[in-house]
């Protein structure tokens, strides 16, 4: 039967093509991981092998045990739990208030938090320099998630705001005519519907002040301050770089955000609102 | 059950007044139809004596208070949305037990209540499953068995069918109107098809342009509708209007009124005769229907509608033919130069 043989042939190319995107999206981390694994004097001797010859763990011990890598990593956590709650908070909150009701000033608000997203980073960090050296946050985490918070505001409202739009105003209405306070209904109704979409905000959140760089750079100065991604330039020195201990400090830096993600999958991949309305 | 007025209410909304002095008063107990074609502010009003829209002006009253300032789930009612608006992450059970659950009733009134609605809707297969399991029609009924749950004062009905096809339209109209003669509770039930309008409501509200048009009983708006759009708006197919001017029409002395600019007739009112000086108006067959039960018939008699004949059983008039047609005068209808009626 033809049609099913093509069936199978686009199914198999369909399956291939997905192949070779996983194989380019993981490729990068699967080099940091062998090169993490690699021992030291075998880096540049064995050149582009797709496996070292001999294996090893020394990279980790010493990032471990002899740098400060445990400190960058926990002040990372703090960052960025700390930004991905607040922020979720306040784009919630936002994302909601845009979703359903109209106020004057509205679209000047929306306005206002769109052109923030438009100036490149490096123009602002002057000023944002002077402001916290003036509210004595230079050198703090707090002021770290202040700065962090304020940038990704705009852009979780944003996506917040298109999940609420997503969920049918019908679905409120009923549940205050069945009884609820609008906030009982946004609480009990609602916010059950929005997990996949603050998923995805939460996500999003923690991985941008995670891998974030040049703000950490210009406002943290001391080592029990810094953050990871800061931290990790202390492996290059003036004449060399430690590729061996950077890559694996960047491999166990890639577990709290598996670790994460693992976690709110569940979120991401569920069509909760399927059957909401008429279908 | 209670009796709800309202008195000169109008809404706008910015600078567009979707209401205009709507003074309407639905009895205790009554089933009552709102109708019009869309964009009339029926479906407004209705969310507007639900509590979902306020009032820019005007008094609402259920019973004898006046509840424009209070909250939707302050003024004990029970609606039915148009997308049925289940919530998607909970079973059909916790669906229809959700008002009590919200009220903190205990579990034992909530299982009774819950059992009870969903044994007149013949839900009781389908508890545990989740809204997006069911069917159209199953999702429908459990709309209404939340509604039924919560035994309020007044329930609404946001066109509950117009998601439905044609045949379990027909089989849910036949369950509301069961539903209403079992509780005989006041219903409000909006829609734009006036066969529902027809056959469910004890009074209809025929509403454009955000104006009652008319109010009264299903066959009263049919025999006697007040202005041209009522007239042209209820019945299937639609009555004929033909101008006065029009030289196909002969009406005897009897039938004629010297301010009717529009004369106005069923097509169920009239009768096929020969094309001879009898005849009331005279036509060409441009196109035949045969349902079996009747055959319709569209007649060109040089206007730009056809002219509608309805005739009970299966007719042998061709497409070509030229045929007249008889009204029966007792039907006949007439309206002046502003669209009412005249009452002879």
């Amino acid at each position: 039967m033809p049609s099913k043989v093509n069936f199978t042939i686009a199914g198999a190319l369909r399956y291939f093509a997905i192949a070779l995107y996983v194989l380019f999206a993981l490729f990068p981390i699967y080099w940091l991981v062998k090169i993490a694994v690699t021992p030291d004097r075998l880096i540049y001797t064995e050149g582009t092998n797709i496996w070292p010859s001999a294996f090893t763990l020394d990279n980790f011990r010493s990032v471990l045990f002899l740098t400060d890598f445990l400190v960058y990593f926990k002040n990372s956590l703090i960052v960025s739990f700390g930004t991905a709650f607040f922020t979720t908070i306040i784009a919630t909150a936002a994302g909601y208030a845009f979703s359903r009701f109209h106020f004057r000033g509205k679209v000047v608000v929306i306005s206002v938090m769109l052109i923030t997203q438009m100036f490149p980073l490096l123009m602002i960090i002057a000023p944002i320099y002077k402001i916290m050296a003036g509210l004595h946050l230079l050198d703090s985490l707090v002021g770290l998630i202040i700065v962090y918070t304020a940038f990704n505001v705009p852009f979780a409202t944003f996506l917040m705001q298109s999940f609420f739009d997503g969920i049918p105003k019908d679905l409120e209405e009923a549940a205050m005519i069945d009884g609820c306070t609008r906030f009982q209904a946004l609480r009990r109704v609602i916010f059950p519907l929005t997990l996949p979409g603050l998923a995805a905000t939460l996500g999003f959140i923690f991985t941008a002040a995670w891998s974030e760089l040049l703000f950490a750079l210009m406002l943290i100065n001391s080592n029990e301050n810094m953050t990871f991604p800061v931290g990790l330039k202390t492996f290059v020195s003036k004449f060399a770089v430690d590729w061996g201990q950077m890559m694996a400090a960047g491999t166990l830096a890639l577990i709290p955000s598996c670790l994460f993600f693992i976690l709110i999958q569940r979120f991401l991949v569920q069509g909760l609102t399927a059957g909401a309305v008429k279908g | 059950m209670t009796e709800i007025q309202l008195n000169a209410v109008n809404k706008q909304f910015g600078n567009v007044q979707v209401l205009k002095d709507i003074n309407l008063n639905f009895k205790d107990g009554e089933f009552v139809v709102l109708v019009g074609p869309s964009g009339c502010g029926k479906s407004t009003l209705l969310r507007m004596i639900a509590g979902l829209e306020t009032i820019t002006s005007g008094d609402l009253i259920f019973g004898e208070d006046r509840v424009n300032d209070l909250e939707p789930r302050e003024r004990d009612i029970a609606m039915v949305f148009q997308s049925y608006a289940l919530y998607p992450h909970m079973s059909v059970e916790r669906n229809l037990g959700f008002s009590l659950e919200i009220r903190k009733r205990g579990a034992a009134e909530k299982q009774e209540k819950t059992a009870k609605a969903s044994g007149i809707l013949g839900l009781n297969q389908l508890l545990d499953r989740l809204p997006k399991a069911l069917s159209g029609g199953q999702r429908q009924r459990v709309a209404m068995g939340r509604a039924i749950v919560r035994d309020p004062k007044i329930f609404l009905f946001d066109e509950p069918l117009s998601n439905l096809d044609a045949s379990l339209r027909i089989e849910m109209r036949i369950e509301i109107a069961k539903l209403h003669h079992k509780l005989k509770t006041t219903m409000v039930y909006v829609t734009h098809d006036q066969v529902e309008a027809m056959t469910l409501a004890d009074r209809i509200v025929v509403m454009n342009a955000g104006r009652v048009e008319q109010v009264g009983t299903p066959l009263d708006l049919y025999s006697k509708p007040n202005n041209l759009f009522v007239a042209g708006f209820l019945g299937s197919p639609k009555m004929n209007f033909v101008d006065h001017t029009n030289k196909a029409l002969h009406l005897p002395k009897t039938s004629l009124h010297q301010d009717a600019k529009t004369y106005g007739i069923r097509p169920e009112h009239v009768s096929v005769a020969a094309a001879d000086k009898k005849a009331n108006l005279i036509g060409v067959v441009e196109v035949v229907e045969r349902l079996g039960s009747d055959t319709m018939f569209y007649l060109n008699y040089g206007s730009e509608n056809p002219f509608v004949v309805r005739v009970p059983g299966i007719d042998q008039t061709q497409v070509g033919e030229k045929i007249g047609v008889l009204f029966q005068q007792e039907n006949l209808h007439r309206f002046d130069q502003s669209g009412s009626a005249i009452i002879a």
